[in-house]
């Protein structure tokens, strides 16, 4: 079992996201860095959607009465067993009686903590994921605080040390150009609004968050008005009456009445979630055929890694 | 001019079906025939389907299928003969204290609309009300139409709290609050029903569709039906 001592700005029990529920008016939730996220759970010989924690900038510190392995993984942060020093991205031990402590991250936002065997959490509609909107997930849908108690799962028998080979390290970056797919009310958007969303850079504003990135900059006119409410997709964009474009994220609200010029892929969503306030945004259109081959490329880089590891260490 | 059913890319891995231009009970009723027809046309790779007014929103596993193999699903299950999708939207009841105790805007509603309150409970009741959409928080159901007489604009300043069970009229739809929550809806009654149960399946009452009548009930009835008696002595403001 693990003893929150410290818990952090906002730290999240979560597996992969609670799908199959959009009908309820339940959201998907879900780790907003989902590369970080599974790796830190295959480093540790887990199920790649296995409960784990995301911290948003950092700062959790537990204590543990047992012995395990657990991986840090996400936006770069120093951490250390007992004040020993640990490196990111790998398999590390802890001994019982131990104190994991984590540091707030210099870049990014977004880190991950995995512990061999997963945290058991009893689901809630099919999954841990917290949401902290709809108090559903995780410890009672609260974001963890101080004593909380963590259990753990079984742990796979043959665990070893296994790290992601330096050069695979994400970097997170301040400035992206996200890929979005023209979609929803692209159509009705006229030719000088659409050129003026794709020549244009945004600013990361302060409303940013699991919900959704609001972003500043050049204003996009839109001509329409009075829109039924429709269900929303992952990396949708937003453009109220103010212009300002708004990239909705895991925890958005699952129906919305605002026109939307386009989705952002998936693979993009991810690093922009871990972009700060002040990040510079803009955005390039991509096809559908196009998305597609960028999500079956990344999925099969992923896989390869992984093979790899399982050379290397096997 | 645009033809119904239309269909949207909506992401890398969802599209949107549009039924028609505006809701209306032919939509809801048809939108809740295709939901099963979906979800069996796109079987394991279905992700989620997300219904609404005039929409359904289709994600799907775009590792399985492709744009184009997910356009002829749909387009499959759209071609389905109506008889065989005819018997969705079930009738549902709910219990509703309409009193100026439990629906502290009864009152200005009756008055603005010129009218008795008895005549807004009445009317109230007297429709039958479409589920067009869920959403907004979990087990939030827009209920629609609305007698127009009986329409109200939100209110101008939201409430910080608007109590669990709280029926509400805002413009030409009404509802049940499913949990206590900021909310600008004009407030006419309390209902007893539980409108979300994260504990036990069915999580909600309604979906997507079906068909609701509101019932009068006494104090006493909506105490002997589990309605929440400390919420007609607290302050709704």
């Amino acid at each position: 079992m693990f003893t929150v001592l410290k818990a952090g700005l906002m730290t999240l029990l979560t597996d992969a996201g609670r799908f199959g529920q959009a009908k309820l008016g339940l959201t998907q939730g879900g780790p907003m860095d989902p590369f970080a996220f599974e790796l830190a759970n295959y480093l540790v010989g887990n199920q790649s959607d296995s409960t784990a924690l995301e911290m948003t900038l950092g700062g959790l510190h537990l204590k543990t009465d047992l012995t395990t392995w657990v991986c840090v993984s996400g936006a770069p942060l120093n951490w250390r067993i007992d004040d020993v020093q640990q490196p990111m991205w790998q398999s590390v031990q802890v001994r019982a009686g131990q104190t994991i402590e984590l540091d707030v991250p210099e870049t990014g936002l977004r880190s991950y903590l995995a512990v061999a065997g997963g945290f058991a959490i009893a689901p809630s509609f099919g999954s841990t994921t917290t949401v902290l909107r709809e108090g559903i997930g995780g410890l009672d849908g609260n974001k963890l605080k101080v004593d909380d108690q963590l259990c753990v799962g079984p742990m796979h028998a043959t665990l070893r040390k296994q790290a992601l080979p330096e050069t695979a390290i994400p970097q997170y970056q301040q400035e992206l150009v996200l890929r979005l797919i023209p979609a929803y009310q692209y159509q009705e958007f006229s030719a000088a609004s659409r050129a003026l969303f794709f020549t244009s850079t945004y600013e990361v504003s302060h409303q940013a968050d699991r919900m959704g990135y609001r972003l500043q900059g050049q204003k996009v006119p839109s001509q329409t008005t009075n829109m039924l409410s429709e269900g929303i997709a992952l990396g949708a964009v937003q453009i109220p009456a103010d212009g300002q474009p708004i990239v909705l994220l895991n925890d958005r609200q699952t129906i919305g009445g605002y026109p939307k010029i386009g989705s952002v892929l998936s693979l993009d969503c991810a690093k922009l979630a871990q972009c700060r306030p002040g990040g510079k945004i803009s955005f390039e259109p991509i096809s559908m055929e196009q998305a597609h081959n960028l999500m079956l490329l990344s999925r099969s880089r992923k896989q390869n890694l992984l093979a790899r590891l399982d050379s290397i260490h096997g | 001019m645009s033809q119904y059913p239309r269909i949207e890319a909506a992401s890398e891995n969802s599209l949107i079906l549009y039924l028609g231009a505006q809701t209306g009970p032919q939509t809801a009723q048809r939108i809740a025939s295709l939901l099963p027809l979906l979800q069996n046309g796109f079987a394991e790779h279905l992700i989620d389907l997300t219904p609404s007014y005039h929409s359904i929103l289709i994600q799907y596993d775009c590792y399985a299928l492709d744009h184009f193999q997910a356009m002829a699903i749909l387009n499959a299950v759209l071609a389905m003969p109506e008889s065989a999708t005819k018997q969705a939207g079930k009738a549902v009841e709910l219990p509703v204290y309409y009193s100026e105790q439990s629906g502290p805007d009864l009152a200005k509603l009756a008055k603005q609309a010129g009218l008795s309150v008895q005549d807004v409970i009445r009317l109230h009741q007297d429709a039958e009300y479409r589920v067009y959409a869920i959403g907004f928080a979990p087990g939030f159901a827009y209920l629609g139409e609305v007698d127009k007489r009986i329409a109200a604009p939100r209110l101008a300043t939201p409430r910080k709290r608007v109590p669990k069970g709280a029926v509400a009229i805002a413009d030409r739809q009404t509802a049940v609050y499913p949990a206590a929550s900021p909310g600008g809806w004009n407030l006419i009654g309390l209902c007893p029903t539980p409108m979300f149960n994260p504990t036990q399946p069915p999580f909600m009452p309604v979906e997507v569709g079906d068909r609701v009548r509101f019932r009068a009930v006494d104090k006493h009835e909506y105490i002997a039906l589990g309605g929440d008696i400390a919420l007609l002595t607290g302050e709704c403001n």
